[in-house]
């Protein structure tokens, strides 16, 4: 569903991604991990279309298309969902009112009618429930004032609303308290299919306690240096990240 | 170069929706502003003397008077005696019903999506239509004649409330007021008259839509409203302008009266033609429009929606002189390509305990000029007096300007004013969050500029808001690719 082809890409001069290569295939569970500034955001960037990022070699193919080639709206109405790490706040938007706005933008690219109001707040109700959210946050300016956890909690509920084929889940764990983890999770698993697939970037081996990864990816310095299956992640658990650093390091 | 210069690069002009002017035979003043046309106007209108003899004292102030150079604005001088003072569409006789109004009027407001018939009915609202100088129809007045309510075109509250035009006409809005005001009283058209008797809240929103036609012909509405003692009314203006090559000359006054416990919410959204992508163009919008609540416990509120003009010059206004009075400004401006606009209120607090709010939405792109200008006065005698503004700027793209010119001036020491006020960019995280989820880039911008002046458009009536949106959103569409 996803190759991506020896990717490079550069912000400002500045090379980031040195010649990724990863196949993502329906049903799959990615799991990206790597120390802080190794390029995992970037790469969740630059596959959701950041104009910033120039990509200065390499190919991503997604479905059959030039992912590439298309605008970033495109990528989303394709299937491709990013979970932001850092999500942003708009003022004076709600929730609801973005939401219903991006759900029919996608249902038109794909040449579905729009969903009403009634349609849409009922679908709303059920993706509520999925992941637990409050009615009263999502009547709210989008992401204002939320709360860390809140604001990830919500990525997820708009995942849910738009069922994406490729999810990107940035960090989703971090600024979770326990009880949120599960529940996230939980709702990330329920909308798993043999259709669509996930790729994880976290830090923490907890995450993939419950959402269990088919294969573990360690990113370093922009290259993905180590690929292994869920145990790879419980011995970087228990490891860190030295002895692969100094693996690479020396290999250079 | 950064996304939001490309952004603001690509900002185009979509062409100026409601630009194309109807051929229609005009019965107009020749050129020019002296007291003979004046006398012709009177005379056109078949007024009464003492509304003669006013405007030529207001000609006669005027003619003492010097145009203000103070506002944040440049634009080529303009040439008065150029202009004509009077344009109505021809016709035979008066309209009694909406069957008799000229087909080709109708069709004009059909196409700005104003129809005067059944949909606006069943919506509520009582349409006094104003093309160029004459009032064109009036629906809804029997419904309204029964609570006593008053509602229909200035001439014709000339001829039928005499007593009443006298008594509140330049009262808010004396005729030496400014150089626009007075101008406006020696050579205003017509406009709006709107009376609401003590103790009826006034059970629609009345609404005049008002329309520049004729070329080079400046128009001057004279809009008056009264309400009586515990009266309510919500009132609206809309107004649109035909593509013109000419710069157009548009001087308002719009005077509203408060008596005790009476509420008036008097909302605008203008949309007169900005001027090409060029700056070529457009609308001169000089305009006075001021309340005064004049009993104790009174209330007025002004909420616009500023998307057109190539020049706006507009502040209105409240003079709080009742006790616990209360005045409220709430703005939502939009200039574009080479747009400016210095726009605010004035909030005169004269009684005690008198509140006044302040919301004002800058929104800038292009190369164009945002101000707002907004003055507080608090009077000796107001004890107890409150006020809280809030100036918040939306900038898009570097080559546009926000400016805030807050004056205040306290003369009891147990006043509260707070300002608050910000400048914000659009910017592209905001635009990016939206593109991943599949919104357009243009949606996008329409959504964010609408989130940000949500407490505004929220003071306007459903319909209306609905309506400014789109124009909010049309006003910057086609600014992103
Ligand atoms: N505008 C920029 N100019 C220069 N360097 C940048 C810029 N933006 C990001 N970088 C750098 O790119 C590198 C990769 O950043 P990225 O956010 O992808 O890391 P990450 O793996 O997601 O880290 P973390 O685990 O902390 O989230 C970092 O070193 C970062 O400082
Ligand atoms: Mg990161």
């Amino acid at each position: 569903m996803l190759s991506i082809k020896n990717l490079h890409a550069s912000i400002e001069g500045t090379p980031i991604l040195r010649g990724i290569n990863l196949e993502v295939k329906p049903g799959e569970v990615h799991a990206i991990m790597g120390p802080n500034g190794s390029g995992k955001s970037t790469l969740a960037s630059v596959l959701a279309g950041r104009e910033e990022y120039e990509v200065t070699e390499g190919s991503v193919n997604f479905l059959g298309k030039d992912l590439l080639d298309l605008a970033p709206e495109d990528r989303a109405r394709e299937g491709v969902f990013l979970a932001f790490q850092y999500p942003v706040e708009i003022p004076g938007v709600s929730s609801t009112n973005f939401l219903r706005t991006a759900v029919n933008q996608v249902r038109e690219y794909r040449g579905l009618e729009p969903l009403d109001a009634v349609k849409f707040l009922s679908e709303m109700k059920e993706k509520m429930k999925l992941v637990e959210i409050d009615q009263k946050l999502l009547s709210r300016a989008l992401n204002e004032g939320f709360s860390g956890g809140e604001k990830k909690r919500n990525e997820i509920f708009q995942m849910a609303m738009l069922e994406p084929k490729l999810a990107i889940l940035d960090e989703t764990d971090s600024g979770l308290d326990i009880d949120a983890l599960r529940v996230v999770s939980n709702g990330v698993n329920k909308l798993k299919s043999n259709e669509n697939a996930t790729i994880v970037v976290t830090h923490y081996q907890r995450l993939l306690d419950y959402i269990v990864p088919d294969y573990v990816h360690v990113l370093y310095k922009g290259r993905i240096v180590k690929s292994g299956t869920k145990e790879l992640a419980l011995e970087l658990e228990e490891k860190g990240y030295d002895w692969i650093k100094e693996e690479v390091d020396a290999a250079v | 170069m950064s996304k939001d210069n490309q952004i603001l690069e690509e900002f185009t002009s979509k062409e100026y929706e409601h630009g194309w002017s109807v051929d229609m035979e005009v019965d107009e003043a020749p050129p020019g502003l002296n007291e003979e046309i004046i006398k012709w106007i009177s005379a056109k209108k078949e007024e009464p003397q003492w509304l003669l003899d006013w405007r030529l004292k207001a000609f006669k102030t005027w003619s003492e008077m010097t145009e203000p150079e103070w506002a944040n604005v440049t634009y080529p001088k303009i040439d008065l005696q150029a202009l004509r003072y009077y344009s109505a569409p021809k016709k035979s006789k008066k309209p009694k019903s909406l069957d008799e109004i000229d087909p080709e009027l109708l069709q004009i407001y059909e196409r700005l999506g104003i129809s005067l018939n059944e949909q606006k009915k069943l919506q509520g609202i009582a349409v006094d239509a104003v093309l160029d100088s004459v009032s064109v129809g009036t629906t809804f007045k029997e419904t309204l004649s029964k609570l006593g309510i008053i509602f229909c075109s200035f001439s014709e509250a000339v001829k039928e409330h005499p007593e009443l035009v006298k008594q509140y006409l330049g009262s808010v809005v004396p005729m030496t007021d400014n150089y626009y005001a007075a101008l406006n009283s020696a050579v205003f058209s017509d406009g709006s008259f709107c009376f609401i008797p003590a103790g009826v809240r006034c059970p629609m929103e009345l609404s005049t839509y008002f329309r520049i036609n004729a070329a080079n012909t400046g128009q001057f509405e004279r809009t008056l409203i009264v309400a009586e003692d515990s009266s309510y009314v919500s009132y609206l203006e809309g107004c649109t302008a035909p593509q013109r090559d000419e710069n157009q000359l548009h001087a308002a006054v719009v005077e509203i009266y408060a008596a005790k416990n009476a509420e008036v919410k008097y909302s605008t959204v203008q949309n007169w033609f900005p001027g090409d992508k060029n700056g070529k163009g457009g609308i001169y919008n000089f305009v006075t429009k001021r309340g005064i609540c004049a009993g104790d416990n009174s209330k007025i509120s002004w909420t616009q929606v500023e998307t057109g003009s190539a020049v706006t010059w507009k502040y209105p206004s409240c003079i709080l002189k009742g006790d616990n009075s209360v005045g409220e400004f709430y703005s939502v401006a939009v200039t574009n390509n080479y747009q400016q606009a210095d726009t605010g209120t004035k909030m005169i607090h004269i009684g005690k305990n008198t509140k006044s709010r302040i919301v004002s939405k800058g929104i800038s792109a292009g190369k164009s000029q945002n101000s707002y200008r907004g003055q507080v006065q608090v009077m000796k005698r107001a004890t107890n007096a409150r006020n809280f503004s809030q100036c918040d700027s939306l900038l898009m793209g570097d080559r546009c300007g926000a400016h805030t010119f807050p004056y205040i001036d306290i003369q009891n020491s147990s006043a509260k004013v707070e300002h608050e006020a910000t400048t914000s960019k659009i910017g592209e995280d905001q635009l990016f969050y939206c593109n991943q989820r599949g919104i357009s880039t243009e949606d996008a911008v329409a959504l964010i500029v609408n989130g940000y002046a949500k407490e505004v458009l929220n003071q306007l009536p459903m319909e209306f808001a609905v309506e400014a949106q789109k124009l909010l959103a049309l006003t910057l569409e086609g600014s992103v690719g």
